[in-house]
């Protein structure tokens, strides 16, 4: 997030697009509901279904799944040729303003309405008020990115901000909404197969000398291979090992029959863990791990604020930190890690990762820091590009509308979007764990609209079978009203029925995200006793 | 703007409320339907005031200052209706402090402690109210207990935006139920508005009281929001899930997940052994054997063919040190950049 979650009071307009925030950040998703609510900020959602969100929203616009650059350039269009871009911010802060120019023009709101189907009287509608607004904010999560052309969505949002001028500011911003408690963490850390900790690239031979020099070993310039690259490497048999700690690819990567036949053509896969997950069980040896409630350590959440993990409870029985078992593992492999604690991985952490040199555990304290923070003196950064655009310049990036990989056909007339229920998380290893989670979600169901339904001949709550080019689950049927006709949905949490089984490897280019997003489908009704 | 509050002169912002003003300046008004993140409504009237040159005293929390008022906010006649507020409250209240879990955090309890309640002249005999079904069974309703302070129905509104509870029936019959229970999240933010114990929470079957309780602040292992939380152990145990409105930046607020999510760190299904494939089957191992296999195997297919053979996920459920530490193993021992997460799931 460019922004913090405490300064949204400040926009008077947010648009909410590809985020079912209310369940995948319920905070969050209160937060906007309070704000729309009690301080008149107006809330537009883009989505195509009707999320709850809605409820509290001045406007819902449903494109189709998989069309967003056509919308969002509809918007630029529409901000563009009616003159009301920031011209002033478009001078002095941004570049490419006249390359954008050149491509928009085709744009208009009837082109993108036979595209993406926003009625184009209401898209010019939501234009103007964006562009009006003092203060505006967008945000976004997985709906926008975890598509073919994710990098495409993420460019042409970022191109409505800098029009606007809608950045740097309380209330204005393009904030991405971070889904997993230490997803960016994790980056920041380098677990990313091109860059060191702090985004430092791993093929610029000054990085590579900087931490050559600092972990005293000779490194790798090549970037790595990434979560789905690594999958078709180990089915084609050039990758052998595989380290696997806290995840559970074979429910929460794409087609996971490619993804349960490349792991067990590994000679050694190793998996670190709290439960014998569903990965786990494929594996030659399994590491018992400690959960968060028995670490010390540092989380950083979605608006990048560093905070204090505290351990509260005794690891169960010869259960390890995940930190301690990786040393002892690296120092029977020849190079010692000695660290008598998480603070002291810490005081290394800041030492090489520019962003967090000036966060130290004590001054963490109950609120935590906001990075970057490049001294002990420096309060933090609540939010980013005040004043002016980090780069230098807001790079605005032309981008034409391409459809995603599978449209629904004759043969799979169904478009399978995929997404969270706010009573699991993710591989619902831990909250499947939980009584009161599992009350209000035990069983997986396929939500479809009732007249897609009634035209199948399908019942509510009756078995379905779900099935693309890739595989097939067999679900029951929830009526729902959220899901446009044409579209169907469905979490991904329970391994029983993984809609994992049926989405599209196919990776953006760029991100190397998978379009989880949009895969096509057929649906009939399931007759028990029967094969599919 | 210039105030006088007992005596002190104050020079205060214009559009503040009295109870605001006093709390900056360190003086304490008593509150109990009052709370910072909801509108203020006056209904308990504890936060009573005498103002110079009014008929009669107003409630501080949602009344606002103007210039030249002379505030006394602890006087006989003030402290007198306070105790009397709380008396009425007692004809209700049952004085079951011994087995009610709030004992010891008890916003009554604290107040009729403060105000020397030792003599409860009201006799009505208020007819007892029944139990009955909650909005989620994660939370039991004692409706005897209850103070009608309206904080959970007012959070539920103001700050989760469900609308699930509202005031039903009214006199002794009054109580507070689920109108739109099919909206309720199980978030439990009312349960946490709750000055009193009319809320308790159902899930852990061990209790305990706050002194006997360790309240460690930890971050929430499940969505990007990281909000702050405390875990209350008792015996090496997770028993309930608190937070403190001053820490981290959800003030106080959770949703079902961080709040009756924490379950799975007790489950028996944890893993406790390393375990080592032989055969079909994975078996309980020793650190040092699961270690050495590890080690040893990875160096011979190292050597065998080459770094880039060999690939780790690390993870966006771990700290940054053990991400660290793991990106550190896989480039510097390894020699490889294949390293990534989950990041883009």
């Amino acid at each position: 997030m460019t922004n913090s979650v405490e300064d949204l009071k400040e926009a008077e307009v947010i648009i909410v697009t590809g985020s079912n925030t209310t369940e995948t950040h319920p905070v969050i998703g209160m937060w906007l509901r309070h704000l729309s609510r009690y301080k008149g900020v107006k809330l537009i959602v883009v989505d195509p279904r009707k999320i709850d969100l809605t409820e509290e929203a001045i406007m819902w616009l449903s494109p189709k799944p998989g069309h967003d650059v056509a919308w969002l350039n509809g918007m630029a269009n529409v901000i563009i040729s009616e003159g009301l871009y920031n011209k002033k911010f478009v001078e002095e802060q941004t570049e490419g303003f006249e390359e954008l120019k050149k491509i928009i023009d085709k744009y208009t709101p009837e082109y993108v309405e036979q595209i993406c189907g926003i009625p184009a009287d209401k898209l010019r509608e939501v234009a103007r008020i964006y562009a009006k607004a003092k203060n505006a904010a967008i945000l976004y999560c997985m709906g926008i990115t975890q598509h073919s052309k994710g990098t495409d969505n993420v460019k042409a949002i970022s191109n409505l901000a800098l029009l606007c001028g809608h950045i740097g500011k309380p209330g204005s911003g393009v904030n991405p909404l971070r889904g997993q408690n230490n997803v960016q963490g994790a980056c920041d850390m380098g677990g990313l197969p091109d860059v060191y900790p702090g985004y430092q690239k791993v093929h610029l031979p000054e990085n590579k000398a900087k931490f050559e020099a600092f972990w005293n070993v000779e490194l790798s310039d090549k970037p790595g291979l990434t979560i789905v690259e690594m999958t078709n490497a180990a089915y084609e048999g050039k990758l052998k090992a595989m380290y696997i700690m806290g995840e559970n690819p074979m429910v929460t990567d794409p087609d996971i029959t490619h993804v349960e036949e490349a792991l067990k053509n590994l000679e050694l896969l190793i998996v670190q863990d709290i439960f014998l997950t569903e990965t786990a069980k494929l594996a030659h040896v399994v590491l018992p791990s400690a959960s968060f409630a028995e670490k010390d350590g540092t989380f950083v959440n979605t608006e990048r604020r560093v905070q204090l993990v505290r351990k509260a409870v005794n690891e169960p029985g010869e259960a390890k930190q995940d930190w301690k078992i990786i040393s002892e593992l690296s120092t029977k492999m020849g190079y010692p890690m000695n660290y008598k604690n998480a603070e002291e991985i810490f005081e290394e952490i800041r030492k090489v990762t520019p962003q967090y040199a000036g966060i130290t555990y004590k001054r963490l304290g109950l609120k935590g820091i906001q990075w970057p923070c490049p001294d002990e003196n420096h309060p933090g950064t609540p939010i980013l590009h005040v004043g002016k655009i980090a780069r230098g310049k807001g790079l605005i990036v032309p981008v034409e509308y391409r459809p995603p990989a599978e449209s629904a056909d004759n043969e799979y007339p169904f478009v399978l979007t995929t997404g969270r229920n706010y009573y699991h998380y993710h591989s619902s290893t831990m909250t499947r764990k939980a009584r009161v989670l599992n009350y209000y979600c035990q069983e997986s169901m396929v939500e479809i609209n009732p007249e897609d339904a009634n035209n199948l001949g399908i019942g509510d709550g009756e078995w379905v079978v779900v099935e693309s080019r890739r595989g097939h689950v067999i679900v029951k049927a929830k009526f729902s009203d959220r899901v446009p006709k044409g579209v169907v949905f469905k979490h991904f949490h329970f391994s029983e029925a993984a809609v994992n089984k049926l989405t599209n490897t196919i990776l953006d280019p760029v991100s190397k995200i998978p379009e989880l997003k949009v895969s096509a489908v057929r649906i009939k009704k399931h007759v028990k006793g029967t094969t599919v | 703007m210039q105030i006088v509050i007992d005596g002190k002169n104050i020079t205060a912002d214009h559009g503040l409320t009295i109870l605001e003003i006093a709390k900056k300046e360190g003086i304490h008004i008593p509150t109990l339907c009052f709370m910072e993140k909801l509108l203020p409504i006056g209904s308990c009237r504890m936060c009573v005031v005498e103002v110079e040159g009014y008929e009669n005293p107003v409630t501080a929390c949602n009344t606002p200052a103007v210039d030249g008022m002379v505030i006394r906010t602890n006087t006989e006649k003030i402290r007198n209706m306070r105790k009397d507020i709380l008396r009425f409250l007692l004809i209700n209240h049952p004085l079951d402090c011994p087995i009610c879990d709030k004992g010891g955090e008890c916003l009554l309890q604290d107040l009729v402690y403060e105000y020397n309640v030792d003599v409860q002249p009201y006799t009505i005999k208020a007819p007892l109210k029944e139990y009955k079904e909650y909005s989620t069974p994660a939370i039991k309703y004692h409706p005897n207990r209850c103070v009608m302070c309206s904080r959970c129905i007012r959070t539920c509104r103001e700050v989760v935006g469900r609308n699930v509870l509202d005031i039903v029936g009214n006199g002794f019959d009054a109580r507070v139920e689920p109108v739109n229970p099919d909206r309720c999240i199980a978030c439990g933010e009312c349960l946490s508005a709750c000055p009193v114990g009319a809320l308790t929470e159902t899930v852990s079957p061990t209790k305990g009281r706050i002194w006997q309780i360790k309240r460690v602040p930890t971050v929430c292992a499940y969505c990007g929001v990281g909000c702050s939380l405390e875990l209350n152990v008792l015996d090496n145990k997770i028993i309930k899930v608190t937070t403190d409105v001053n820490a981290g930046m959800n003030k106080g607020v959770l949703c079902a997940k961080g709040r009756f999510g924490y379950e799975f760190v007790n489950s028996p299904e944890r893993l406790t052994k390393p375990l080592i494939r032989k055969g079909n089957e994975l078996v309980e191992t020793t650190w040092d054997e699961a270690l050495s296999f590890v080690a040893s195997k990875l160096t011979e297919i190292k050597n065998k063919y080459g770094s880039d053979s060999i690939a780790g996920l690390a993870s966006a459920r771990c700290t940054n040190e053990d991400n660290y530490l793991f990106q550190k193993f896989i480039r510097a021992v390894i020699g490889t950049n294949n390293v990534d997460h989950c990041a883009r799931l």
